[in-house]
């Protein structure tokens, strides 16, 4: 895994013009994912996670505006491109899945067309060998009897099913990102771990980079290296995996592990999460977005966020962090 | 008990005034058709007061004038003031769009909330019939029941109603169906009220406001078929000034080069026609701004 | 095959319907408050015709009988004879059916040709001109009589510009019909391979068929943007985009095939107007089809042509729906494997 970033993303600030007013969804959001490797963005419902993606892959709803901020792939700014050169980089360089496969597919067109399409797409085969190696994808993402299901339509497959052809279209033309906002929401359990092994091995046979975003902190911490945490627009601690669950210094990461089941947790001790997000088209939004709900906080989290760096691997963006203490009983994550 | 009801509908009524006037507030374009509605309303009333001359008074020494001072639209053939002719019509096509959408609800809405109510035969009956009416092109089914009944005003009002009759059954059926588990229906019957006692007291008054929207559109469509059928000869008779039979008798004419004989009942029905489409969108977003387009 | 399936049930779902219109066409005469012979004998009839005719249309048997005769009658495809042309309704409504068409289908493309674009541009750039310019289009368009636009045409452009021919017909009295096989003067003479005539005719066929274009344009305007916007939002399109294909293959390929369907669907809300609209547009023009036809024949009380017009329209329209259906099934594979 070399250091090279594969995406860049710094001070990334999108709004919504929204009929109650303005939603400052994102409030200089940054963070970096290399090549190879595999992170998180997880946070609550509204955290931005999803938003960010949107932004980077310029697929923002109409009513969104991004304000500030650069997303580097390389030497290209991705936010700044034009749109012809970032509609040749969707979909070949950098690639997304969605949850809800079954909507986020077609309903109309073949399932081996819809592959076929982006293949045509992208120049990786003329026309008339698109349709073969649609076939050829299929197998790839494990579905059986591929020359038959690939004339098939979505209404006709399993939701598992939906979402490995969605695996398929974006990895067709060998991308080396993947963004995937939450891949498994929606699908039985063992569905889930399925999907996600054969992203992780398709992921390494490309070498491709991979952001998953989720709110299941579990299961980022069963595929990530990395975990970014984002809360209310902002990203408020970003480290690897193991060191983030070992010792959390921001205090809505603390909470969030928390609320985290895992097979040891008895129920009765989960706990929730004080609060709820701020309504972020408030015009006094403070700097601290979670400062309101935060048992940390003091006067100096009056002001402007600091990312204080614990260290080369370890960023927080708390006043006040949680103190360096006896490593946690729970070590949840992979390596 | 009374009391009780009497202040639930009174703030019911407070808030429906109070959304209204948000609405408008924010939608100049449903003033704008409330308004033009209202000058129709006013023409309709004041009509014969206001029209400088007898509608039906001839004088073919001043046969077709171009509008001027005197005539302000002209005269037509025999000489009438075009002017008054208009504004007179507007009371005879007002009472056909209005009749027309009183009996459509009065029919489609009865059978429909039956239908949706009582379910079994009643459903399928009113959908045979529906369904049956929808097999024929509107206009064309209009042209035959008023060729088989007769040309007047009465049987114009009868076909506008059977045509748009599948439309209300439907939408009447769909609400009534949602409702017949409601509480306050279980309420009525417990008390002892009779099926049909419920269905028109309840029901129907709960349904209303879901179909106004609907009338205003059709009360568009009743002027625009009611000049229609009078244009081909099958609706009201000459001399009643009347505004699809006066586009009829200035279209020759047109032709010529005498414009106005038609063209300004024309653009009347098109200004009334307009201004209810405007309305009923613009009550649409007050009853239901979900289905705004 | 699935698809021969949907025909078929397709089919049976449109009998009932013809039932049912074959019924109401009935009873439209033979409910008519008064003697129904009177309006089969016309105006003109001194009751002894009248009896006669009485006895002849079998209008003194009992009802039963009498539908029964009605139906025996349509099977054979007679539909009554005409008091004023003294010729079978049927042969008249078949001769004069392809000028309906032909000036029906003509102002359904040039509605289709222009409302389609516009809704889809105003779909993919909301609130800008062209998104205004098609909802005031859509708006006016509704509210415009059809009969009126048809005059205010032949005014501008026939009276005051003087580059449309005058509204007496298909066909200026110096031109000679073309050979008949399908009965559309445009692809006969095309066929026959007379470019003056064609001109000639499609100089006739311009004015109402704008007219009726103009009229029908409203509600597939309106529906067109409606869908495309709703698709446009939809889950599938993100999609799409995320995998970067071009906006040609995202708005068209994607977004319109599926936003087409309810626009089909209007369709048959269309041709209902449309069936009607014919009609006031062959009196302004003086159009030669079954619309004026029937209106002649009102006009002249003489009641079997508009009986027979009815049923006719009645009946196409049952099939015009029938294909829409059938369209539908076509392009949405779901209702195809759901039969």
């Amino acid at each position: 895994m070399t250091t090279v970033p594969a995406l860049r993303v710094e001070r990334l600030s999108v709004e919504f013009r929204t009929r109650s007013g303005i939603v400052r969804a994102l409030d200089n959001v940054s963070f970096s994912v290399r090549k190879g490797e595999t992170i998180a963005l997880v946070g609550e419902s509204g955290s931005g996670k999803s938003v960010t993606a949107y932004a980077v892959m310029g697929i923002l709803d109409p009513a969104g505006r991004v304000t500030n901020g650069q997303a580097m792939y390389g030497e290209i700014d991705l936010l700044a491109a034009s749109p012809t050169h970032l509609a040749a980089i969707r979909g070949r360089e950098i690639s997304m899945i969605f949850q809800n496969p079954r909507t986020a597919l077609n309903p109309i067109r073949s399932v081996g067309r819809q592959i076929a399409d982006v293949l045509i797409r992208h120049g990786e085969v003329p026309a008339r060998g698109a349709l073969p190696q649609a076939i050829e994808m299929l197998r790839a993402v494990g579905i059986t009897d591929p020359a038959r299901r690939a004339s098939a339509y979505p209404f006709e497959l399993s939701g598992g099913m939906c979402q490995r052809v969605m695996i398929a279209i974006a990895l067709a033309a060998r991308p080396s990102l993947l963004i995937a906002d939450e891949p498994t929401t929606g699908l039985d359990v063992t569905t889930q771990a399925v999907i996600m092994d054969l992203i992780a091995e398709l992921g390494s046979e490309l070498g491709m980079a991979t952001v998953f975003i989720t709110h299941d902190l579990a299961l980022a911490s069963q595929r990530a290296t990395r975990i970014v945490v984002m809360h209310a627009g902002h990203v408020v601690e970003n480290a690897p995996t193991t060191a983030l669950f070992a010792q959390p210094r921001h205090p809505y990461t603390a909470e969030l592990i928390a609320a985290t089941p895992d097979s040891a947790t008895d129920l009765d001790d989960l706990a929730a999460i004080p609060g709820s997000l701020p309504d972020l088209r408030r015009p006094d939004l403070p700097l601290c977005r979670y400062a309101e709900r935060c048992p940390r906080k003091t006067e100096r989290c009056a002001q402007p966020l600091p990312q204080t760096a614990i260290d080369a691997e370890h960023i927080v963006a708390c006043w006040n962090p949680i103190p360096v203490q006896a490593p946690l009983k729970r070590a949840v994550g992979a390596s | 008990m009374t009391d009780i009801t009497a202040i639930i509908r009174e703030s019911r009524v407070a808030s429906l005034f109070r959304h209204s006037r948000y609405v408008l507030a924010e939608n100049p374009v449903t003033v704008f058709a409330f308004a033009l509605f209202l000058l129709l309303v006013l023409a309709a009333l004041l009509g014969p007061q206001i029209a400088p001359y007898d509608p039906l008074a001839s004088n073919t020494a001043q046969a077709l004038k171009p509008p001027s001072a005197q005539h302000w639209f002209g005269t037509d053939q025999l000489g009438r003031d075009v002017f008054s002719r208009v504004i007179v019509a507007t009371r005879l096509d007002f009472f056909i769009a209005v009749a027309s959408v009183a009996l459509v609800f009065l029919m489609g809405g009865l059978a429909g909330v039956a239908a949706g109510f009582f379910g079994g035969w009643t459903d399928r009956i009113v959908g045979r019939i529906a369904d049956t009416i929808m097999a024929f092109p509107l206009f064309v089914l209009a042209m035959g029941i008023v060729a088989a009944l007769g040309n007047n005003v009465q049987n114009i009002v009868l076909a506008t109603a059977i045509v748009n009759f599948p439309l209300y059954a439907r939408i009447a059926r769909a609400e009534a169906n949602v409702r017949r588990e409601a509480g306050f229906v279980e309420a009525a019957r417990l008390s002892g009220n009779a099926d049909w006692r419920i269905l028109v007291s309840q029901i129907l008054p709960n349904v209303f406001p879901i179909l106004v929207v609907q009338m205003s559109l059709t009360m568009g469509y009743a002027i625009l078929n009611a000049a229609g059928l009078s244009f081909i000869g099958l609706g009201v008779r000459p001399p009643t000034p009347e505004w699809g039979i006066m586009v009829a008798e200035g279209a020759t004419f047109m032709v010529s080069g005498q414009w106005w004989n038609a063209f300004f009942p024309g653009a009347a029905l098109m200004i009334a026609v307009f201004s209810f489409n405007l309305l009923g969108d613009g009550l649409r977003d007050i009853v239901d701004p979900r289905r705004r387009t | 095959m699935p698809m021969m399936t949907l025909i078929i049930k397709r089919v049976m779902m449109a009998i009932p319907s013809i039932i049912g219109v074959v019924i109401v066409t009935f009873l439209l005469t033979r409910m008519l408050p008064g003697d129904p012979a009177t309006y089969f004998a016309g105006p003109a009839a001194t009751p002894q015709a009248i009896q006669e005719v009485r006895v002849k249309l079998g209008l003194d048997k009992p009802l039963i009988h009498q539908f029964g005769r009605y139906v025996l009658d349509l099977a054979h495809g007679n539909l009554g004879t005409s008091l004023t042309t003294g010729q079978p309704v049927s042969t008249e409504l078949r001769t004069r059916l392809p000028a309906s068409a032909e000036l029906t289908l003509l102002g359904l493309l040039i509605s289709i040709t222009i409302a389609v674009p516009l809704g889809i541009v105003a779909a993919t750039r909301p609130n800008s001109v062209l998104d205004h310019t098609c909802r005031i289009i859509s708006t006016t368009g509704v509210s415009l009589p059809v009969f009126f636009t048809g005059l205010i045409l032949i005014y501008v452009f026939y009276y005051l510009l003087g580059w449309a021919p005058a509204p007496l017909g298909r066909l200026d009295v110096f031109y000679e019909t073309p050979p008949q096989i399908t009965g559309f003067f445009l692809i006969d003479s095309l066929i026959a391979r007379d470019t003056q005539t064609f001109v000639a005719a499609l100089k006739q066929l311009i004015l109402p068929a704008v007219t009726l274009g103009v009229f029908s344009l409203a509600p597939i305007a309106r529906m067109t943007r409606a869908s495309m916007l709703a698709v446009l939002s939809s889950d599938f399109i993100r999609t799409a985009r995320a995998s970067g294909l071009s906006t040609w293959t995202v708005v068209i390929t994607y977004a319109f095939r599926n936003a087409v369907l309810p626009v089909i669907t209007t369709l048959g809300m269309v041709f209902s107007f449309l069936l009607g609209a014919n009609v006031l547009v062959e009196k302004v023009f003086a159009w030669p089809g079954i619309g004026s036809y029937a209106v002649e024949a009102l006009l002249a009380s003489d009641f079997a042509p508009v009986q027979g017009f009815v049923l006719t329209m009645a009946v196409m329209y049952v099939a015009l729906n029938l294909m829409i259906d059938i369209l539908y099934g076509l392009i949405d594979p779901r209702v195809r494997l759901e039969a």
